[in-house]
């Protein structure tokens, strides 16, 4: 195993682990670019995606917001704000807000539309306002596919950010594009090992929130 | 925008565009042929599926240029680094469509096959499958679609692809290159979406009559209902 030994031999020497591009900094920069691109893109899409979702108007602009977002190359995207505005923070946080943007919303605008009529039905036949309705059972039983539109955004965005160090941007990907450019590939092979692990440790840090919010009963019906 | 710049490079648009339909088909199409079998083994023997879900899945969230990376070890700046990774990925989507299609098969037409005197592989090949082309069509239209945007990312290891425009644009800071490259990512991307939808129609002439059915609008890997059924 090539990749490995030399991915070992990097990550295990000492002078990685120090100075302003140690991996302590790198996989902060990392986490910084991703925290606050997916902070941004929920803060836009969710309470977006919800709306359209309860009121069902719109419909049609999310579903070919959805086809066009997979053809979108991240690298073109990057690249080209570069071109527009130079470097600047903007021209990493941009992109990487409006390729999170549609898998939140999208998964948001499904999760809510599909909430059983008769189970809203109910709710108002007990005295809830539409604002309770929404708040108490829409936004609940819509939880399994927002926390999944979050779940995808965040490797969109980890991914993403990887790729960022292309246009100049710290983080991870500096290992990668760095190494690619002077031909150390155990520079590579470390920087990749540590993408991979973070890339996984953000699946596992989504099934632990998806326990913590989606209510104790619906984990259950969406077994089957 | 410099206009005269796309005739004066018409050569090497049509060869990187034809590279980067070659990688992203490829991928989506070794893709399809391990996704039927492996998701007929999964509706077949039903405690398989959890775990093979989460591995896609799991595979599905690591970087691709991470993925190629750790490939260059193993088959260098072939093609292949790109195409091995883009057919994982692909699996993540491809899978659980061929499951949830095979699934849907209604239990009538599947006992009326048996009464019929269909065997299992008969049935399978002439009834099953068939019935459930329109959900696994639709999965490989998300995995072609994504795989051919992906493929641009080769360029950053060297295999060459339409991001071969976006860098050396960069490079000369020269925008008309950059768009020039996204805009043919996009079309190509689409231009493969639509041959797919009509070769679902082909193969699918007893649903003509029907209302269109809607692409999937969710961006998910996964069907959102067995989110890493086998983890969580």
């Amino acid at each position: 195993m090539t990749f490995l030994s030399f991915a070992w031999t990097w990550l295990t020497s000492r002078q990685q682990w120090h100075g302003a591009d140690g991996i302590p900094i790198r996989l902060l920069q990392h986490l910084g670019y991703s925290g606050l691109a997916l902070l941004v893109a929920g803060l836009i899409a969710l309470p977006l995606g919800v709306a359209i979702g309860h009121t069902g108007r719109g419909a049609f602009a999310i579903v070919s917001l959805a086809n066009i977002w997979r053809a979108i190359p991240t690298l073109g995207l990057l690249i080209m704000m570069v071109v527009y505005l130079g470097f600047s923070p903007l021209t990493w946080l941009i992109p990487l807000v409006a390729l999170a943007i549609p898998p939140i919303l999208v998964n948001a605008y499904e999760g809510v539309l599909g909430v059983d009529p008769d189970l809203i039905d109910a709710a108002s036949g007990m005295g809830m306002t539409g604002w309770q309705v929404l708040r108490r059972v829409e936004i609940p039983v819509a939880m399994p596919l927002i926390m999944l539109g979050l779940r995808t955004a965040a490797i969109f965005i980890v991914a993403t950010a990887t790729i960022a160090a292309e246009i100049g941007t710290g983080g991870l990907g500096r290992y990668i594009i760095d190494g690619l450019a002077s031909n150390e590939y155990g520079q590579v092979a470390g920087g990749a090992a540590l993408v991979v692990l973070l890339a996984l440790l953000v699946q596992v840090v989504f099934v632990g929130l998806r326990r913590l919010v989606v209510p104790a009963g619906l984990r259950r019906a969406a077994r089957t | 925008m410099v206009w005269s710049w796309i005739p004066q490079n018409i050569g090497q648009i049509g060869q990187l565009t034809l590279q980067n339909a070659y990688l992203g088909i490829v991928s989506a199409m070794l893709g399809l042929g391990i996704s039927v079998p492996l998701g007929i083994i999964c509706v077949r023997w039903r405690l398989l599926y959890p775990p093979v879900l989460s591995i896609a899945s799991a595979i599905y969230a690591i970087p691709s240029l991470a993925l190629f990376v750790v490939l260059i070890a193993f088959t260098g700046l072939s093609d292949a680094t790109v195409i091995i990774p883009l057919t994982l990925f692909s699996l993540c989507v491809l899978v659980p469509n061929v499951v949830d299609g095979l699934r849907s098969v209604p239990e009538p037409v599947r006992q009326a096959a048996t009464a019929m005197g269909f065997g299992p592989l008969r049935r399978l090949a002439q009834v099953e499958l068939p019935v459930a082309i329109p959900v696994i069509i639709a999965g490989l239209r998300v995995a072609t679609v994504s795989s051919i945007s992906l493929a641009s990312l080769g360029q950053l290891i060297g295999v060459s692809s339409l991001g071969y425009f976006f860098i050396d644009g960069l490079q000369r800071d020269f925008p008309t290159e950059v768009y020039a490259g996204i805009a043919m990512v996009i079309v190509l991307a689409l231009a493969a979406d639509l041959l797919l939808i009509v070769i679902r129609r082909m193969l699918t002439p007893w649903q003509r009559r029907r209302a269109e059915p809607m692409p999937p609008a969710v961006l998910t890997p996964a069907p959102a209902d067995r989110d890493l059924a086998g983890v969580s």
